[in-house]
């Protein structure tokens, strides 16, 4: 009896402390949709009310108006793309040659891969921004694309897949006289199609949600990402009209919320991989 | 199956002189096929690091050793960057910022993540409650940063401080701009943004605890806190630890959140190692210098690294 009711008590706690802290996960999104529903005085009132009255739905399309927003989520879309495709073919074919091909030298390179990453991409930024200029990719989006595609963390987690995929096929396909690329788009990579997936998911986030890049190799608005694109709506529209700001925030972060609602299963089991490093 | 044991037996055959040199040649031969497929392989990805990570690396440990605005001539100048940035007080106030945050957002971090893990572990909707702790790690910085510079502001525009002003008549601190409050601030922001990751992560771990070895001991008498401490937290180690050296590395490379959130020009409390870098490189074209402070973070980085995985044999359990 006792210790049911303190099981109870317990239960009642956990259930406290996953909802208080749900709310605090969720409220400020909530803030933002409805504070971006809010005119110009609203703002100021005292006391602050959080219901819109009256509801303002011009912001979204003011905002629209104000800066190219369908094209940096082209932008964001297609650089996510290509970058995914690219990282996930090269960082494979790499993976498997560090665990499948006897070459000399194969430890130490493999050494090399795993110690870039303790180096910090910021680095490499002025360097970068002078090699991209010379070549004339300053403000282009391969400025974005080509430097991401370098991802030794790609290579570090495709290894583990192609590692655990069984030897014994690849032997019965070298007897039945298949050299290594037809091995590799025959039976590897179909093999390690969950770890692709995952990795693509945590290459594709990390391209969208990339801030210093874009921040830095871009100038002009219609190359902006969608968080650059943000960024540089704040300095422009943010310092009077918040309503119109949160709605442009609201218009950068709701179909990504929406799509992640769908994908969360897969999404959140690929990026607990990654914390796991890699598996 | 069958067929390498076939080639098994016809392995263990004693071969004839003239067959081993026949084999020795056809395995030369192989051997050198085999380096070109691990060229072919290695290829695009060894290009790629090579030209945008391995090339600009070594360049940039050239320029911290020069003077240049990226125009005009470049000069040698020695050890001068790296000890102007060493006396500089703003790039110590970053060094000294960069650390307070990680302080803070480390430890709090990881340490309330282990808490929800731990609660979500045993409680029915944990599929829900992991999309909505999970809602901001999918949000991007620049609009996480939007959105919390409107709830931490101050006067009437701020939510927090308004609503507490009104319910307690209490004035809190006014966040973003006074110096001293500015990384709790950030590094609030910055812990919100980042929970529900390391939540899944360590989700995924307790997950992973066989259930029989919580019960064992549980049977032995041992009470929740002992089957947390001597069970849970022991094989949770490794977990924990890989946690902490990314939050550690992630901590030291703070920028974008700290960017939209304040601008650090206006608030030097605000200013991190990253920022530093990023203001000496392109708002002031100091290349070398910018370089050089990025140098010392690699440093700084590869240290306290290097002392984790030193310290982690004392307080990481590993099964074998």
């Amino acid at each position: 009896m006792v210790t049911a009711i303190r099981r109870r008590i317990g239960t009642v706690a956990l259930h406290t402390l996953l909802v208080v802290g749900g709310l605090l996960m969720v409220f400020p999104f909530i803030w933002m949709l409805l504070t971006a529903f809010k005119g110009e005085g609203q703002m100021i009132q005292d006391p602050l009310s959080w219901i819109p009255d009256p509801w303002r739905a011009s912001n979204f399309p003011d905002a629209l108006d104000a800066m190219p927003f369908g094209r940096a989520y082209w932008n964001s879309f297609y650089i996510a793309a290509i970058t995914v495709v690219v990282t996930l073919l090269t960082a494979s074919m790499a993976a498997y040659a560090f665990s499948r091909i006897d070459f000399p030298f194969s430890r130490s390179l493999f050494v090399v891969f795993l110690l870039t990453q303790m180096v910090p991409t910021q680095v490499t930024l002025v360097p970068l921004y002078v090699m991209l200029s010379h070549f004339g990719w300053i403000d282009t989006h391969l400025a974005l694309i080509l430097p991401a595609i370098a991802n030794p963390f790609a290579v570090f987690m495709m290894r583990q897949f192609v590692r655990a995929v069984p030897i014994e096929l690849e032997e019965a396909a070298r007897l039945d006289g298949a050299n290594r690329w037809t091995i590799f788009t025959r039976i590897v990579l179909p093999n390690i199609k969950p770890g692709m997936a995952a990795l693509g998911i945590i290459v594709f986030l990390g391209s969208w949600n990339s801030f210093i890049y874009p921040l830095i190799f871009l100038n002009s608005e219609d190359k902006f990402t969608v968080p650059m694109l943000l960024a540089s709506f704040k300095g422009q529209h943010g310092g009077l009209d918040y309503g119109m700001l949160l709605a442009a925030s609201t218009i950068s972060v709701v179909p990504m919320l929406i799509a992640f609602v769908i994908g969360q299963r897969k999404i959140i089991n690929s990026m607990a991989a990654s914390g796991m490093g890699g598996r | 199956m069958t067929t390498s044991t076939l080639s098994r037996t016809t392995d263990t055959r004693r071969p004839t002189t003239e067959e081993t040199s026949e084999r020795r040649r056809s395995l030369r031969g192989r051997r050198r096929r085999e380096r070109w497929w691990a060229a072919l392989f290695l290829g695009p990805q060894l290009a790629f690091l090579l030209l945008f990570t391995l090339i600009p690396l070594g360049f940039a440990v050239v320029l911290a050793f020069m003077k240049w605005d990226g125009l005009g001539e470049k000069s040698w100048v020695g050890f001068d960057n790296f000890q102007t940035q060493l006396s500089d007080p703003t790039f110590r106030d970053a060094v000294l910022n960069t650390l307070t945050l990680g302080l803070i957002t480390v430890p709090v971090g990881l340490a309330l993540a282990l808490l929800i893990a731990m609660a979500l572990n045993n409680v029915r909707g944990k599929t829900f409650y992991r999309v909505v702790y999970f809602l901001p790690v999918v949000t991007s910085s620049v609009a996480v940063a939007v959105i919390w510079q409107m709830l931490l502001a101050s006067g009437d525009l701020g939510m927090l401080n308004n609503t507490v002003h009104d319910w307690f008549g209490i004035t809190l601190p006014d966040w973003l701009n006074d110096p001293d409050w500015v990384m709790v601030a950030i590094a609030a922001v910055t812990i919100w943004s980042s929970l529900g990751l390391n939540v899944v992560i360590f989700l995924a771990g307790l997950q992973s605890i066989p259930a029989h070895l919580t019960e064992v001991a549980r049977i032995d008498g041992a009470g929740p806190l002992r089957i947390f401490r001597h069970v849970t937290l022991p094989l949770l180690s490794p977990t924990i630890f890989f946690s902490f050296v990314v939050a550690v590395i992630s901590s030291f490379q703070a920028f974008d959140q700290i960017y939209v959130l304040v601008d650090p020009d206006h608030n030097e409390g605000a200013r991190t190692i990253v920022y530093q870098v990023y203001d000496l490189g392109f708002k002031k074209f100091e290349f070398g210098a910018s370089s050089a402070a990025a140098l010392l973070l690699t440093l700084m980085t590869i240290v306290v690294t290097l002392v984790q995985f030193r310290a982690q044999k004392r307080f990481v359990h590993y099964e074998s």
